[in-house]
Parts: C-alpha cells; sequence; structure tokens
C-alpha cells in the first residue's frame, strides 16, 4: 500500500535529532512492548510480515503521532485482535479508556508469474505497480531502473506472507539506483542500494 | 487521538501495554518471563561491542576479512556471533578511502540487531528515514559527518531480509593495537555509517 510509512524520499522534515549517546528505548513500558511483539512472533500468532503491516495500516494521523514502540503496541494489539486471542473491548475495558487499533487490511497477494531470475550486472526496473496490501518495495524505485548488485537467499514473498496467502520463498537483489535517476534535479549525488523482491523486477533494456 | 467512533479518552500508552500483557497472561502466553528475558538480551546479548569485536578482527586478520565480506553470516559465527532465523544474510559494506557506506530503514526499522546493537531512537525516527536516502551527504553533514566532494556515497536502505553492516576505515595511528584496544573505538554509529572513526 501507498502508506505513510514509506517515508523514503518525502520533503519537509527537518534536522535528524541525533545524539551520539541515542538509546534504543526511553521508558520500561517500551522494552516490554518489544517483548512482547517477539513473544507472540515467536508462539506463532503472527509472522514479521504481519507484524510490519499491522503497523503499516495505522491511521495516518496516528502513525505520525505515535512513538515508534506506540506503533509497535498498536501492531501486536491490532493483530491480537484479528487473530481472535481477545477483543477490542477486552482491552479498553483493561486499559479503562480507548485502544485505537490499525485499520482493516486490504488483500493480499502471491509472486508475480512472470518473474525471472537476474545476476549481477543485469539491467532491471521495479515494476509499476500499485498493491494494495502489505509490500516491500519503496515507492521512491517504481518503475525506475537500476543494476543488480547481488543476490540474497530465498525469503517468503511479503506480500503474501503478511495476507495469509499461499507463495514460494523467493531471492531478493541488491539494486544500486543513481539517485539522480530517482530524484532528478533534486537529490544529493549518491548510490541508493534496495533489497528488492524478485516478483516486484523485471528486465530492463 | 483521531478515533472519531470512539468518545472515550485514548487510554495512557502504558495502561494500554499493561492491557495488552494482561491478554496475554491470561492466555497461558507466560509474558512477564519472557519479557524478563527478553530485557537480559536486549541489555547483555544485543549490543554494539558485538560488531566491534568483528571490525576489529576484520582489520587485524585479512582472511577474516576476505571471510565477512564474502558470507558475513558465515564469518560472524566464527566468533560466536548468530542472527535471528529470518535474517538469512548479513553483508558487511567496507568504507574505503573512496566509498563511504550508510545504511538506513525507509519502512520500518530493520537492522542487524544481534550484531550492531538494537537501532537509536534516530535510526527509526521519521526524519532519517525519509532524508538520507535522498540527501544522503546533506544529513551526513548535519550529523556531524563531514565527507569530501569527491567520496563516492553508498546508501543501503533494508527493504528485505538481508541485514547489513558498515566495515569502518581503521584510524591511523593504530598500528600493532591488539583487537580488544581496536574493539574499543568502534562505535554503533560508525557501523551505522554516519561517524568515521
Amino acid at each position: 500500500m501507498d502508506g505513510i510509512h514509506d517515508l523514503g524520499g518525502r520533503q519537509g522534515f527537518g534536522p535528524v535529532r541525533h545524539s551520539p549517546t541515542a538509546q534504543a528505548f526511553h521508558a520500561p513500558w517500551e522494552k516490554r512492548v518489544n517483548a512482547l511483539y517477539s513473544l507472540a512472533v515467536r508462539l506463532g500468532v503472527f509472522n514479521m510480515d504481519e507484524y510490519r503491516h499491522g503497523v503499516e495500516r495505522m491511521e495516518p494521523r496516528h502513525y505520525l503521532s505515535a512513538s515508534y514502540y506506540e506503533r509497535s503496541l498498536t501492531s501486536l494489539a491490532t493483530l491480537c485482535v484479528e487473530k481472535g486471542i481477545c477483543t477490542r473491548e477486552e482491552l479498553e475495558a483493561l486499559a479503562e479508556g480507548g485502544f485505537p487499533l490499525a485499520l482493516a487490511s486490504a488483500p493480499g497477494r502471491s509472486n508475480e508469474p512472470a518473474r525471472e531470475l537476474f545476476a549481477p550486472g543485469d539491467r532491471v526496473r521495479a515494476r509499476s505497480e500499485h498493491v494494495p496490501g502489505h509490500v516491500r518495495m519503496p515507492a521512491y524505485i517504481r518503475g525506475k531502473v537500476g543494476v543488480v548488485v547481488s543476490e540474497s537467499p530465498a525469503y517468503p514473498f511479503p506480500d503474501a506472507h503478511a495476507h495469509g496467502v499461499a507463495a514460494a520463498d523467493e531471492p531478493t537483489y541488491d539494486v544500486r539506483f543513481a539517485s539522480a535517476d530517482l530524484w532528478p534535479n533534486a537529490a544529493d549525488a549518491a548510490f541508493v542500494h534496495v533489497g528488492v523482491f524478485q516478483s516486484y523486477l523485471e528486465r530492463a533494456p | 487521538m483521531p478515533d472519531h467512533r470512539s468518545p472515550a479518552a485514548v487510554a495512557s500508552v502504558e495502561r494500554r501495554v499493561d492491557a495488552i500483557q494482561a491478554v496475554l497472561h491470561e492466555r497461558g502466553m507466560q509474558p512477564a518471563e519472557f519479557i524478563a528475558s527478553a530485557e537480559r538480551l536486549v541489555e547483555e546479548a544485543w549490543v554494539p561491542q558485538n560488531g566491534a569485536r568483528i571490525v576489529a578482527r576484520a582489520w587485524t586478520d585479512p582472511a577474516f576479512r576476505t571471510r565477512l565480506l564474502a558470507n558475513g553470516k558465515a564469518a560472524v559465527a566464527e566468533l560466536g556471533l548468530e542472527l535471528p532465523r529470518h535474517h538469512r544474510h548479513l553483508v558487511a559494506l567496507e568504507n574505503t578511502a573512496g566509498v563511504h557506506n550508510v545504511i538506513c530503514c525507509t519502512l520500518c526499522s530493520c537492522t542487524a540487531f544481534t550484531i550492531i546493537g538494537l537501532p537509536p531512537d534516530w535510526y527509526k525516527d521519521l526524519e532519517y528515514r525519509a532524508r538520507v536516502v535522498r540527501e544522503s551527504r546533506t544529513v551526513l553533514a548535519e550529523m556531524g559527518l563531514l565527507l569530501p566532494a569527491d567520496t563516492e556515497i553508498r546508501v543501503w536502505d533494508t527493504t528485505a531480509d538481508t541485514r547489513y553492516m558498515v566495515l569502518p576505515l581503521r584510524p591511523a595511528d593504530t598500528d600493532g593495537w591488539p583487537e580488544e584496544r581496536l574493539a574499543a573505538l568502534v562505535t554503533q554509529d560508525a557501523m551505522i555509517g554516519v561517524a568515521l572513526l
């Protein structure tokens, strides 16, 4: 989905709030959330792709205003409700207040039937597709041409794995794009390497 | 909070965490025990010192460096380090005199967290995710890293289950240093690629 989470290349953001002593956690509840979602993954309540999509499906104003671990919490709770572990009413009664959840999911999809194998050096184009469900192709490479740098082992296909759709595992390719091709005349000179699933790619001339 | 269907005030985030934890406890999932063991992992096991050991070994052992660049996951296993099952590939990105690598995750927060430590807050913030792929040199400069104009910048967006770590340049004047002393120089920022050593 072309969701609010797909931030690469969005403009208007200010300086990175960086500190050389930055921490991963700022409050004890954040560590609890981080543990609880990984417990649910470990117990098979949901998988990592379902978890990521649970974050992406948050209402955009909620997504942007929530801290990182509030987003984790929202996905965890949403999936527990959707998987029948509990109800939203039960969570709200226990929390003694509102418990905002992510919005409903659109359908997933299986592998691209015409997908093909690539080798380092091949020129490839990110297919110009708009996928309603979970997808791991950042929008900033849509329709853009890059060069395959390397291949990674086969992984579950996220567009299917996040939705309980059957699919074959497929390799991902590290594809190198020139920033000038991604954002002509509007980017610092660099190569941007993206891990791209096979189904998202087609051969480019 | 923008939930117009529900007039009830949103519960505090701590109360919401308590609620989901209570549900998981009620269902027999033993969350309290898991939280305690996870705390030990994030505090003691998944720390940047792991990556620092890898970097120091690569600086001092050319054969290890070659193995690390060829197959990161197998090489770090030699040091007793591992990645979660779903991180099937670890790629070490070697900085050179003319090439600087920097990693990010524009879609969420993916990192080789068992190797370079859990990502710091700013790595997961909207600003870094939005800007570093498009304005890499500007963002790095704002973060205090001024690269020569002719340095090639390579940004690596962690959008699949391959994980990356930057192999920083070894600082000058460290010839003959033992691995432990070299490892103490290596920061998480350098393994993300937003700082030099």
